[in-house]
């Protein structure tokens, strides 16, 4: 789902009462209401949503990458423009586990963000049913600086009916499938290009006693990405472009049907292990397994390199191959399709009391530092000014590799769960779970799917 | 009638030194009380007649949610899974607490030693108790490398006995307690009456503890009704949906899918059925009576 959950390192959402054990007992068996109310009354800290004075605050997901916020909230609370708006930046990391629920409540709260990091699309789909959140169209039309700093397809893809709600603040997330290099040269196998190429690999991986595919099925969204790409080759972007317009019959689209069975002939062939469904992305334990060797390959999202750079930096930095998604004979997709999370947005509460001083922050996101310091950590940025900064980050190789690849692409769709917003998006990763663990058929999940609502 | 007996001289005086203590001193609890489960209850049922998704103001929409519920395709398996879970925590739960509370009860010092080292994981938080048993259980990693928490029953035993490894401890000591409480005398008469060790557990010990088993499992039965840190940490109602027991599915509604007052009404309905099944075990044992386990004595 979240893009960045790749880097997140916290385990699932804790509630804890805490409390005597005996308390802890009867506030939860009297009250297990008190877990939702909490998003009634226990949020609001008294502050109101301008944070006091002209300080606004900035709710950002709390992963690795925030070092480039924090660096730019410093860069702008020290800046010109922050004195003339008469107003700093405060920034709130929130641990990415935590970050969509506490968002969430904090919103209807009185101790909202100003500024608030989000997927665009869906994922603020009914932030903007509530004016939660600002419309940038025009403030981005007349600011050359927001107008020309960022590249056209990635500002577009957050939209929601053609009008911006975001600006772009991280790297591009493209799905890329990833290989093993050592493991691929002891086999003298090279990355698969077509479908075909791709069965003849895991049954030469199979024979060598290596689980072909590395998948946290625990985590669902991993599954996920194997059904975005496969109903994209299969029938081209349209096939999904339908469902997100809300057309649930889409589902019903030959392609994923197929896509779907594909996907079942995969697991049935043992091509992710036998054991994929209780190993998890986040915790790390399907990234594991991809850099010890006992998996060949691993589809994933670009942030997989900056999570083998932080857990297995040899394997990363040596053995960590990349390519794109293999093309489907007979499929209509374009090869150079991409899916992913096109990037993240910052979005503007339209309740700050200082607009002036959150549109001033956001406009350091087009600023040559800001991309700078994204490319040092090893992020695509997708600013105009990206490509020559490129050179300089830790692996340009695979920088350019990704910039290539979207910007090339006829095509980028954004991760479904995202684009199809929180309330459909947990109901589709339940049936993809259920197609995945064998619970429903390909032709159950395709008539559960379009019966979501 | 002695006119200088206090207690008589000043009825009031004498009652206030002698009976209950005055309302004040509960004060305390009850507003604890009252903010912490009171008010966020009252707060939940009236939000499982609304329709609000955490951002705008929440809408009345009658019994929708109360009808969503009950024509819920997942609601027969959540509930099936909730009993099953209370079942087998029951069962799982009260034989070895049980057991280990009347062990515990002896006076010898290993035992002393012994129990305290068994009370050790009910100091822990659950969150921590379930991250560590997630990493103990991962497939590839961990201790047993299985696809333990991969397969349906696997997941569902895995969740028992975490719940086991965790409140076990708390039983025991409730065990512990109540054994304690009955009198040597018994035991010492069904000695000389030739009973052995399983005649004078069976005789005596199980039924003195009769209480002391309903306390235990009432709080069990709501405990498991309620559990859900763990389930959430260690298989998110996984596989597919076959731990997704009630209060998970109330935190899906909520936190997951912003349907706040679908999750209101599931956890209204959850309290509700807490409750009641609380008042019946209590009826059924005689508990509410609290006639004493010691009567003729």
């Amino acid at each position: 789902m979240e893009s960045n959950r790749g880097r997140s390192t916290g385990t699932g959402g804790a509630i804890g009462t805490g409390g005597t054990a005996f308390s802890r007992r009867w506030v939860l068996g009297a009250g297990a209401s008190a877990l939702l109310t909490t998003g009634l009354s226990a949020c609001g800290s008294g502050e109101g949503s301008g944070g006091g004075g002209g300080t606004i605050t900035a709710f950002v997901y709390g992963d690795d990458a925030v070092k480039v916020q924090q660096a730019a909230v410093d860069r702008f609370n020290k800046s010109a423009a922050s004195k003339t708006a008469k107003g700093k930046v405060k920034l709130e990391k929130i641990p990415g586990s935590d970050y969509l629920p506490k968002l969430r409540t904090a919103m209807g709260s009185p101790s909202a963000p100003d500024v608030f990091f989000n997927w665009g699309g869906g994922s603020i789909k009914a932030y903007q049913a509530a004016d939660k959140v600002v419309d940038l169209t025009d403030i981005i039309e007349n600011d050359p600086v927001l107008k020309n700093g960022f590249l056209p397809s990635v500002l577009a893809a957050g939209d929601l009916k053609g009008r911006h709600y975001g600006i772009p603040m991280r790297g591009m997330q493209p799905v890329i499938l990833f290989y093993n290099k050592s493991v691929f040269a002891e086999q003298k196998l090279q990355p698969p290009t077509t479908w075909d190429e791709l069965l003849d690999i895991n049954t030469k991986l199979k024979k060598a006693k290596i689980t072909p595919f590395a998948l946290g099925g625990s985590d669902v969204w991993p599954e996920l990405m194997w059904l975005e790409y496969l109903v994209d080759r299969i029938g081209g972007p349209e096939v999904f472009k339908r469902i997100q317009d809300g057309d649930a019959e889409g589902w019903g689209d030959p392609a994923v049907l197929k896509a779907a069975e594909m996907v079942k002939e995969l697991i049935d062939d043992g091509a992710f292990g036998s054991k994929f469904t209780s190993v998890s992305y986040v915790n790390g334990g399907a990234p594991a397994v991809f850099a010890k060797g006992k998996a060949a390959m691993h589809l994933m999202g670009s942030w997989e390199y900056s999570t083998q750079l932080g857990k297995f930096p040899d394997f990363a930095k040596s053995n960590l191959g990349w390519a794109a998604f293999p093309e489907i004979e007979d499929g209509v997709g374009d090869v150079r399709n991409v899916v992913g999370n096109p990037t993240n947005y910052w979005s503007i509460n339209p309740r700050t009391q200082n607009k002036d001083a959150a549109i001033a922050f956001l406009k350091d996101c087009a600023s040559e530092a800001y991309a700078k310091d994204l490319v040092a950590l090893g992020d695509v940025p997708t600013t105009s000014n990206a490509a020559a900064l490129l050179s300089s980050a830790p692996n340009p190789e695979y920088a350019k590799f990704q910039y290539d690849m979207v910007e090339q692409a006829p095509a980028f769709t954004l991760s479904w769960d995202q684009a199809l917003g929180d309330e459909l998006g947990t109901k589709m990763h339940t049936e993809i779970g259920k197609l995945f663990t064998g619970k429903s058929s390909p032709s159950q999940f395709v008539s559960a799917c379009k019966g979501l609502k | 009638m002695s006119v200088t007996d206090p207690a008589v001289a000043t009825p009031k005086r004498g009652k206030v030194r002698a009976g209950r203590p005055s309302a004040v001193w509960a004060l305390p609890a009850v507003l604890f009380f009252t903010f912490f489960a009171i008010v966020p209850m009252a707060l939940a049922f009236y939000l499982s007649f609304t329709k609000w998704d955490g951002l705008g103001d929440p809408k009345p929409v009658g019994l929708a949610n109360w009808q969503k519920l009950l024509d819920d395709p997942r609601l027969t398996q959540s509930l099936t899974l909730t009993v099953l879970l209370t079942a087998a925590s029951w069962a799982f739960q009260t034989v070895v607490a049980l057991l280990l509370g009347v062990w515990a009860a002896g006076r010898q010092r290993n035992r002393a030693v012994l129990s305290a080292i068994f009370f050790v994981p009910f100091l822990l938080s659950s969150t921590a108790i379930s991250v560590l048993f997630y990493a103990l259980l991962d497939p590839n990693f961990g201790i047993i490398q299985k696809d333990t928490l991969g397969s349906s029953s696997g997941a569902f035993l895995a969740i028992v006995f975490v719940g086991g490894w965790q409140f076990i401890p708390f039983h025991t000591l409730i065990y512990q307690g109540g054994a304690r409480q009955i009198p040597q005398v018994l035991y010492q008469a069904a000695a000389i009456d030739g009973a052995g060790r399983y005649r004078q557990f069976f005789s005596i010990t199980l039924p003195q503890l009769r209480h002391t088993i309903t306390t235990s499992t009432v709080l069990i039965v709501v405990g498991s009704l309620t559990y859900f840190e763990t389930v959430l940490i260690l298989t998110k109602g996984g596989p597919g949906t076959d731990t997704a027991i009630l209060p998970y599915l109330m935190y899906e509604a909520g936190f997951k899918t912003y349907d706040f007052g679908y999750a209101s009404a599931i956890a209204s309905a959850l309290v509700l059925a807490a409750t009641g099944l609380s008042l019946l075990l209590v009826r059924l044992t005689g508990f509410g009576g609290m006639r004493s386990t010691r009567e003729g004595m």
